[in-house]
């Protein structure tokens, strides 16, 4: 059963200093091309699944919503043809402030999303411009109210902490920016300097100042605490929600089950294989036009594999794997696999266990590739 | 027959090149070989005669090689060349001395712009000691800074050479290649041996392959050698009956015998190198020569180190690898040690640093075993309160202070050739790695040879990085044991997380054990990665702790974002960190990357 979809717009105005997802200027590029390929590749699949379609969907980027207003109304309208159903259970899409509008706003009420993930990062003006935001603390106000006014009321601000100069001060001031504008949801991640981005290459240069592993522990710490105090409870490493929202998308990943990724390089898990598309704009168009789909990569999940990532993946729910859940869909129990690793997790005091399930402790949550690097073999 | 050989004999030249590193030695040589014939442009790999990859990375000979050449000059003769390949580097000082006694002559490659370094100059002596015709080559004309008769001058100055001859070169662009053949069937004399003299030849290298058994070089000074004759090694004193003999172009061509000149290679069933030590005479079993030729000289080890492998697993597949190693390096010693810390592994005995570097390099490339080599040591002689004197090569094996009556450490001459700039510079590193000023010579107006009695144990450390960072690269360096004497040396232990790591203990002198321990802890604290707990590093003499620094313990490690549905990168990143983890040793609790146990060797400035 494929539970979700991920539809990916690869197109950027400006590109962001950390960002390293497939993503290209959106200057010349065969924007028409590629939705039609997209719609294609949508029409395709659906069809192979003999119409079966996901509970979520999230358009995610890149910034979808970079899209001209006409264009982003197209891709919404093919979604909501190929994808979208009745018991459609979550329908996402991820905002950029600078590029939200009354008519983006419409199409999607139109088409029936009703999640939106707002990319803001920090309400700091400085860190904005240091990241290479183009929008600033105003507009990104600005734009979750005008989505609140509009209707919308399943919405998820996006930050980041651990930014080149921040200081635990500005974490706490976006914090409480953020919560005057109550939203449902919270993402926040740390930074990650990753290879192929402007951040890397400074950092090679040694021009990036970051915070350190210290300051990094104690901003991540004080934002568990902030949110907690407003009613968000943590239940996932970098998200947290009011009770009921949150991400049913993101935790189709967490579950280790299968969902679709269309458009340019997107990822999938399609019956036991993980795919991947073509990376490159022409070339995602050509595949989809002669074959229908353009995966240039597919890689068997062996029993092994699939174990380990139910745990990787699994744990970083901070209410953890069910024992039970796991043996129904292995046929073996978690000690069969794991005893001796988690026993010895429980004694660093990484992992809990009870009767019913294993989940990361508090320090657990900190130290977390700690964990999940003892689960492979 | 005997008159046949007599005329062939009169038209071989045999030569080395002696060069100091970066100099053209290899270009030049590819260039000869070249001109000569001996390889069609297509075999040419540039550098032909540094064949091992290690070699060609480093830019460096390791292992000698002997090349047949035939050379038509402008006498309408052909010429026999061989050319006798020599490793530029001292560790390998003995080495260099057997293949040049086994030649007439030596080129000696001087770059235009940068003059004659140290190490170049013991080399030379090292061929003028052996009679040898030498040929100076000013190499690198073409360079915009080159100063050809600078140089000139500086040969006939330093070296005590006539250099009005000189062969001016640009070995890359392959200038002055034919002037150099000429003058090498002019001035290196032929070889005077007798062909029916009984055999008389010299090993001056050998190696060991799979199939052949042990393959030595050797140089026919008397007499002939044919397949099937008995011959022994005069210093082992071991016979053999021959297989194969041959010469190198530089592919090995098999030959029905080798006589007086000749350079080429031999096997006879040798299962072992050690049966066939460079400097050995070969004579034959039935009619032997009755002097040996002179010079032999069993080489001795002057540093050694544990080597241990990250996987214990390991173990019995590092014990073949050294014994695969030792069957082509007699010079390669080592016996099994253990360590509390490391388990079980070797402690190995070397000629210097750089052979210790290349032996652990190749054995983690061309075996597959991941190492942890600790801090180089050499060898200290202790005189036991009770009168016994013992020698100790391992650090950790230093007997308590107050059963030690005295502790004696080699020391070496240590030559140090160097521009006067520099030369405040040079004498402040000697005197902070305990030199001793011995003399110190003006070759020219330019340049200095400074000369310093220094522990060995200090230029094992980092005495050649700081030389080289001091001078901006411009100073050589040269040395050579001088004997053993008495110092204030004391053992340092490193205690992690309150534990004693037998394989981080060192000796050091006591004046300098306070500003040493510092630089060491402070060091481990930046090479060892954060722990899921706080590790304190101490270092210790005795039961005293004269330094002490503390890595925190990790506070954060966890992946924040999901890429997109990308698990196979998120599970990369896990493999990757895994992976890193398991290159490391565990010691105690605490996880020790491998250059973390030649921490001593890395301290920057700190042990002023």
């Amino acid at each position: 059963m494929i539970k979700g979809a991920y539809v990916h717009i690869p197109f950027c105005e400006h590109i962001c200093y950390y960002c390293d997802f497939n993503k290209y200027f959106i200057k010349n590029q065969p924007v028409e091309d590629y939705l039609k390929a997209l719609d294609l590749e949508m029409a395709t699949t659906m069809i192979q699944a003999g119409g079966v379609r996901p509970e979520t969907i999230f358009i995610g980027g890149g910034t979808p919503t970079v899209l001209q207003d006409e264009h982003f109304a197209r891709l919404l309208e093919s979604i909501r043809k190929h994808l979208y159903h009745e018991e459609t259970a979550e329908f996402a899409v991820e905002i950029n402030p600078e590029n939200l509008n009354i008519a983006k706003l419409e199409a999607m009420k139109r088409a029936g999303v009703d999640r939106l993930s707002i990319g803001i990062q920090t309400f700091d003006d400085t860190l904005l411009a240091a990241i290479g935001r183009m929008h600033s603390r105003e507009s990104a106000i600005a734009a979750v109210q005008l989505a609140k006014d509009y209707g919308f009321h399943n919405i998820s601000v996006d930050l980041m902490f651990g930014l080149p100069g921040q200081t635990r001060a500005q974490l706490e001031h976006s914090l409480h920016a953020a919560m005057q504008l109550d939203p449902q949801h919270i993402s926040i991640y740390s930074l990650q300097v990753e290879p192929r981005t402007i951040f890397y290459h400074r950092m090679k240069q040694g021009k990036l100042k970051l915070p350190g592993q210290d300051i990094e522990a104690e901003m991540y710490e004080l934002l568990i605490k902030v949110l907690r105090d407003r009613g968000f409870e943590q239940y996932e490493i970098s998200n947290f929600a009011k009770p009921g929202y949150e991400s049913r998308h993101n935790i189709i990943y967490w579950n280790n089950e299968e969902y679709y990724g269309f458009g340019a390089g997107a990822h999938g898990y399609i019956q036991g294989q993980r795919v991947v598309n073509a990376r490159a704009v022409k070339g995602y168009i050509t595949r989809v036009r002669s074959e229908g789909h353009a995966m240039v990569e597919r890689h068997s999940v062996t029993l092994q594999e699939k174990v380990e990532e139910e745990l990787f993946l699994g744990l970083r729910k901070l209410r953890g794997i069910n024992k039970k859940t796991f043996e129904e869909k292995y046929h073996r129990s978690l000690d069969y696999f794991y005893k001796d690793v988690i026993a010895n997790l429980v004694k660093k005091g990484l992992l809990h266990e009870d009767k019913e399930h294993i989940s990361l402790t508090e320090k657990g949550v900190f130290l977390g590739n700690e964990v999940f690097e003892a689960f492979l073999v | 027959m005997s008159e046949d050989r007599r005329n062939r004999q009169k038209r071989i030249r045999n030569f080395s090149i002696i060069a100091h590193i970066d100099h053209g030695k290899s270009t030049l040589a590819d260039r000869i070989l070249e001109s000569t014939s001996a390889l069609t442009k297509r075999e040419m790999r540039a550098q032909m005669l540094d064949a091992m990859d290690l070699e060609r990375e480093r830019g460096i000979t390791i292992k000698l090689n002997a090349v047949q050449l035939t050379y038509k000059a402008q006498d309408g003769e052909e010429y026999i060349f061989h050319l006798i390949d020599t490793p530029g580097h001292v560790d390998f000082s003995y080495e260099v001395s057997r293949s040049l006694a086994a030649c007439e002559g030596a080129l000696l490659i001087v770059d235009a712009a940068q003059g004659i370094e140290a190490q170049t100059l013991a080399n030379v002596y090292l061929a003028l000691e052996n009679d040898l015709e030498i040929i100076p080559v000013i190499n690198k004309i073409d360079l915009p800074s080159a100063e050809p008769e600078r140089v000139k001058q500086e040969v006939e100055d330093v070296i005590g050479l006539d250099a009005s001859e000189a062969v001016l070169t640009s070995a890359k662009s392959g200038l002055g290649i034919e002037d150099v053949l000429e003058a090498i069937v002019e001035k290196v004399p032929a070889p005077t041996g007798d062909p029916d003299a009984p055999l008389k030849a010299l090993i001056f290298d050998s190696l060991y392959d799979p199939y052949r058994g042990v393959v030595t070089y050797i140089r026919i000074i008397d007499g002939t050698v044919k397949v099937g004759d008995h011959i022994k090694m005069m210093a082992t004193g071991k016979s053999f009956e021959v297989n194969e003999i041959g010469v190198f172009t530089p592919k090995p061509v098999a030959k029905d015998e080798l006589t007086v000149g000749d350079v080429g290679y031999l096997t006879a069933a040798i299962k072992n190198v050690s049966d066939t030590r460079v400097g050995d005479t070969i004579t034959s079993a039935a009619h032997p020569t009755a002097e040996p030729l002179p010079g032999y000289r069993r080489m001795n080890p002057m540093v050694f180190c544990g080597l241990y492998p990250i996987d214990s697993n390991d173990y019995n597949d590092l014990r073949e690898a050294l014994e695969r190693l030792e069957l082509n390096d007699s010079s390669l010693q080592y016996e099994a040690e253990t360590s509390e810390a490391l388990g079980f592994g070797f402690r190995c005995g070397f000629l210097g640093l750089l052979h210790m570097e290349i032996i652990q390099e190749r054995i983690e490339r061309e075996f597959g075993i991941d190492l942890i080599t600790t801090a180089p040591s050499v060898i200290y002689k202790v005189e036991m309160a009770n009168g016994e004197t013992i020698e100790i090569d391992n650090p950790s094996k230093m007997p308590e202070g107050k059963m030690i009556e005295n502790v004696e450490e080699p020391y070496v001459k240590a030559s140090v050739m160097t521009p006067n700039d520099y030369v405040g510079a040079v004498m402040e590193l000697c005197q902070n790695k305990r030199g001793e000023f011995i003399d110190m010579v003006y070759l020219d107006e330019n340049r200095v040879n400074v000369i310093y009695h220094i522990p060995l144990s200090e230029i094992v450390y980092d005495f050649f990085d700081h030389l080289k960072s001091n001078t901006k690269g411009y100073a050589s360096l040269d040395y050579e044991l001088i004997g053993y004497k008495p110092s204030k040396l004391v053992k340092m232990d490193i205690l992690l997380n309150g534990e004693k790591i037998d394989a981080l203990s060192i000796i050091v002198h006591r004046d300098f054990a306070y500003p040493r321990g510092k630089a060491i802890v402070e060091k481990l604290k930046e090479l060892i990665p954060r722990q899921q707990f706080e590790v304190p590093i101490q270092a210790a003499l005795g039961q005293k702790i004269v330094a002490r620094s503390t890595i925190k313990a990790l506070r954060k490690n966890v992946l924040a974002k999901c890429y997109g549905g990308d698990i196979s990168r998120k599970r990369k990143l896990l493999e990757k960190q895994k992976e890193g983890k398991k290159r490391m040793k565990t010691v105690g609790k605490v996880d020790v990357p491998q250059e973390a146990f030649m921490a001593v060797l890395r301290l920057d400035d700190s042990n002023k």
